[in-house]
């Protein structure tokens, strides 16, 4: 069995399936969305094909500009604050024995378990005036009296790094129970005491991980659509809530899928530039 | 010792932090009124029940666990094949089905719904159960697309060339050196996307959300429109169940390595 | 002919030439090790023979017949791996019984040979054994005893102690030539180790940058080297330029070997003379006048290190032997004619 290059159809065989029901299901779905952003919505119905910038023209507006950019900072914000949590913690559980490493595993992939409505549901229980951990802070004489912690912006912010934490930690998990302890120890025979030695060669070492991870909860944090609403304020809400609000709600497809192809854009922009910078410091 | 001490801080608060919303959510479930108050107000288990007594409930559960058990082992199918390609032929062009199968996951699910919502409108199969099967299927395909690459590249190609020098041909090396390798792989893809559908509301609404009910779109109305218990004691079902299955899987294999840890004895 | 045969053997990847037309012909149940250095194209070579790389051109012959499109698996060959390639996911039993299973053979056939072969390794009981339980050497003979299920034509193996401990390996060094003698099978193992192709070889072939060099019984290798290179590579030596002086005759650092005789056609040449034909002796004569700067005494071979005329030369003798000299003391050096080989340099 040797790992060379496919010669007949028949090499080919195992592709079919696979590409067939990716092309069909996925690359033509996403092509048609595209297409309906520029399709004229119909009051009476869905919509009647097209080809408009009308809903392009939309965006173009101070209020889309500030929900954009309220989008991106909130997603910004969680990918900071996963990542920040998750990284030392992931690596002092690589650190951890076998059997503890495991425990925490099955738990984390438990906690995915988890949807979105119900993580929302119980951080807004969780931060409520009558019942919420205000009160456990008067009890802890922490503050004077309980206080409605949602609807508000850090509560939303709460309730996505509760969402992405899991998925952060699993990705990160990979990357540093290989990393080589030598690397450490070499680093403390050499004079670094153990935090030290974390932020001079393990985060450094580490650096393409982390960015991928920031990126990938970047991107996940962007697609959150029921937290905003649950936790937070019509001023919380991001791109995400509009596009559904409007496929569903509004019966406004050609708009909802223009906004959808553009922050699909915007998040490909960003990666993108954020790969480039990367690179380009590589470089020097 | 100070490094122990903040350690077990450390991981003490983020533990606490990740049990929080589980602990109001089994309070919540344990309400003895129809009543979402936390603290609960008066104990009654009456509401695990009414996952499988009530009628609707228990037709939302059938259905979500029909469409869990189909749409993941239609994303296994799709990805074992895909990946075995990857892994035996040398063919760069085909990283393209690679970021194919990378991207449903990728993107922010509003817009693979929205995607697939169009799609079927537009095809006019709009509704139909087996939609959600498929939408579904391509939504996780990633799933089992990463855990079988880890898989494969885990296989050492000596192994294969032994079985070749052996006397074995591609089938018999695949039949009883690879597929028996790959195997954990292949389960713990599935047990990914399966716990995932069973929990996935907005592509499933966006499908078939006007015909049929599953878990998440009942826990979503009833979170909106009539306020159960119920809808809490579902939730804790679903993490006791995926709490199950990773368990099964930990016990039975490694899940550290399934996870991407090197298979070492440390 | 009967026997292993290599005809004009090319493997280039790119613009890297791995061998480079490779010729060599093998009778049957010669045990032969494959010589070199990392990266001088030795497994590539044992790979072509598996068919687990095809040759850019050349043929290669068993028995007459081209063997060099038949795939892998229908070369019925033997072959163990450096990393032993043990299935984890099988005993040590199903793991030797591996190949009789494939082909269709019955429960009871299997659970006979593999116990047939874990008594010829020395390892009786063990079927049932998980492969990861086993110590290196266990890895090594299960293995071997896989590799020999089915009787093959061909036994391969690429550096197959590698990864054993010193004394383990010396004495599987032995176990492997005593197996191979008893089963009479056609041998092929890679090894930078020449020690280890002293021990175990029929042939060595010494391979140097993807050509070979030299193929040759090992005290022929020895005594006879090809060339420099080979003269270096095994064991120690001491290579010296040659000139010819004034009367025609071969000399070393001044001094005339006589009955030495310079080849025809050697524009640049050198001496090698193993340490252990090098006779020191008093100053004087027709002998080299050098400086001792070193001995070291092993216990069970002393070694002495001469300076003479800016080179050091290496002397080995045994106790009984032993040239009584110190450090700083002169010496006169004798190169016997019938212990040196003029090789090109």
């Amino acid at each position: 069995m040797k790992r060379e290059a496919p010669k007949s159809i028949a090499d080919y065989s195992p592709l079919f399936f696979p590409g067939l029901m990716l092309i069909v299901f996925f690359v033509i779905p996403f092509s048609t969305m595209i297409a309906v952003s520029f399709f004229l919505r119909d009051p009476s119905g869905f919509y009647t094909p097209d080809f408009v910038f009308d809903n392009y023209a939309r965006f173009l507006s101070v209020f889309f500009g500030r929900v954009l950019a309220f989008s991106l900072m909130l997603a910004v914000m969680v990918a900071i604050c996963c990542v920040a949590i998750a990284f030392p913690f992931t690596f002092l559980l690589t650190k951890r024995p076998r059997k503890v490493q495991t425990i925490w595993l099955v738990c984390l992939l438990s906690v995915l378990s988890l949807s979105e409505v119900i993580i929302g549901f119980a951080w807004s229980t969780l931060f409520t005036r009558t019942a919420g951990i205000t009160n456990l802070f008067v009890f802890l004489g922490l503050m004077k009296e309980p206080v409605a912690l949602t609807p508000s912006f850090w509560a939303v912010l709460t309730g996505m790094v509760y969402q992405a934490l899991p998925y952060t930690i699993l990705v990160l998990y990979p990357a540093l129970v290989r990393l080589d302890p030598q690397l450490l120890e070499a680093a403390r025979t050499l004079g670094a005491s153990p935090p030290r030695a974390f932020f001079n060669v393990v985060v450094p070492a580490l650096r393409n991980t982390i960015v991928a991870t920031l990126i990938m909860v970047f991107v996940f944090a962007l697609g959150s659509y029921l937290l905003p609403q649950i936790l937070g304020r019509p001023s919380h809400w991001t791109l995400s809530v509009l596009i559904t609000d409007q496929a569903i709600y509004q019966s406004n497809m050609p708009f909802a899928a223009a906004m959808a192809v553009f922050l699909v854009l915007m998040s490909l922009a960003l990666v993108g530039l954020t790969l480039l910078v990367g690179r380009k410091e590589n470089a020097l | 010792m100070m490094a122990t001490f903040l350690r077990r801080l450390y991981f003490t608060v983020v533990a606490l932090f990740l049990a929080a919303p589980l602990i109001v959510v089994a309070g919540v479930s344990v309400n003895e009124k129809q009543d979402l108050a936390f603290p609960p107000k008066g104990f009654s288990l009456s509401w695990y029940g009414q996952i499988f007594f009530d009628a609707e409930w228990r037709a939302a559960l059938i259905a979500s666990v029909t469409l869990a058990v189909t749409a993941a082992a239609l994303a296994v199918a799709i990805a074992l094949p895909l990946a075995w390609f990857l892994w035996r032929r040398i063919a760069p062009w085909a990283n393209v089905f690679q970021i194919l199968g990378l991207a449903p996951f990728i993107l922010p699910p509003v817009i693979t719904a929205l995607g697939m919502l169009t799609f079927w409108a537009t095809s006019g199969f709009y509704g139909q159960p087996w939609t959600a099967v498929i939408s579904h299927a391509i939504f996780f395909v990633t799933l089992p697309l990463v855990t079988l690459s880890l898989g494969f590249a885990s296989i050492d190609r000596s192994l294969v060339e032994a079985a070749s020098t052996m006397g074995a041909d591609d089938r018999t090396v695949l039949r009883t050196v690879v597929l028996p390798l790959i195997r954990p792989y292949l389960v713990s893809g599935y047990a990914f996307a399966f716990v995932l559908s069973l929990n996935e509301y907005i592509v499933a609404y966006m499908t078939v959300g006007f015909t049929i009910e599953t878990l998440p779109i009942k826990i979503f109305n009833a979170l909106r429109y009539g306020y159960t218990p119920t809808m809490a004691s579902v939730s804790v079902f679903f993490v006791a169940v995926a709490a199950l299955v990773f368990s099964l899987i930990a016990r039975f294999g490694d899940i550290r390595k399934l996870l991407g840890a090197m298979s070492s004895e440390s | 002919m009967s026997g292993l045969v290599l005809k004009d053997i090319v493997k280039s990847f790119g613009n890297f030439t791995a061998v480079d037309t490779a010729n060599l012909a093998v009778p049957h149940g010669k045990f032969v090790c494959l010589l070199g250095p990392s990266g001088c194209g030795k497994t590539t070579l044992l790979r072509m023979i598996a068919g687990l790389e095809d040759p850019t051109s050349g043929a290669i012959m068993l028995d007459d017949q081209d063997i060099t499109p038949v795939p892998t698996h229908k070369r019925n060959l033997g072959m163990v791996f450096q990393s032993l390639a043990l299935f984890p996911h099988l005993t040590v039993g199903d793991n030797i019984a591996y190949p009789l299973r494939i082909r269709g053979a019955s429960r009871d056939e299997q659970k006979k040979r593999s116990d047939e072969l874990l008594k010829l390794i020395h390892l009786p009981g063990f079927a049932d054994r998980p492969v990861s339980k086993l110590s290196g050497g266990q890895r090594q003979r299960v293995a071997i005893a896989r590799a020999l299920a089915l009787s093959p034509r061909l036994f391969l193996l690429d550096e197959p102690l590698s990864a054993l401990d010193a004394k383990l390996r010396e004495a599987m060094q032995v176990e492997l030539r005593q197996l191979q003698q008893r089963l009479g099978i056609t041998t092929f193992v890679v090894t930078h180790d020449q020690r280890e192709a002293m021990t175990m070889a029929d042939l060595v072939v010494v391979m140097g940058q993807g050509k070979i060099l030299q193929a040759a019984p090992p005290i022929e290798i020895y005594r006879k080297p090809a060339d420099a290179f080979v003269a270096d590579f095994i064991g120690m030596t001491n290579l010296l330029d040659a000139e010819t002086d004034r009367a025609g005759r071969v000399s070393v650092l001044g001094q005339a070997i006589p009955d030495l005789v310079m080849p025809a056609g050697f524009t640049k040449a050198a001496v090698s003379i193993r340490p252990e034909d090098v006779h020191l002796g008093p100053v004087g004569g027709d002998s080299i006048g050098g400086t001792v700067t070193f001995v070291r005494d092993l216990g069970g071979t002393i070694e002495t290190f001469v300076e003479a005329g800016g080179k050091t030369i290496i002397a080995v003798a045994t106790p009984r032997e032993r040239p009584n000299v110190v450090a700083g003391q002169q010496v006169g050096i004798t190169l016997p004619a019938d212990a040196c080989v003029v090789l090109k340099s």
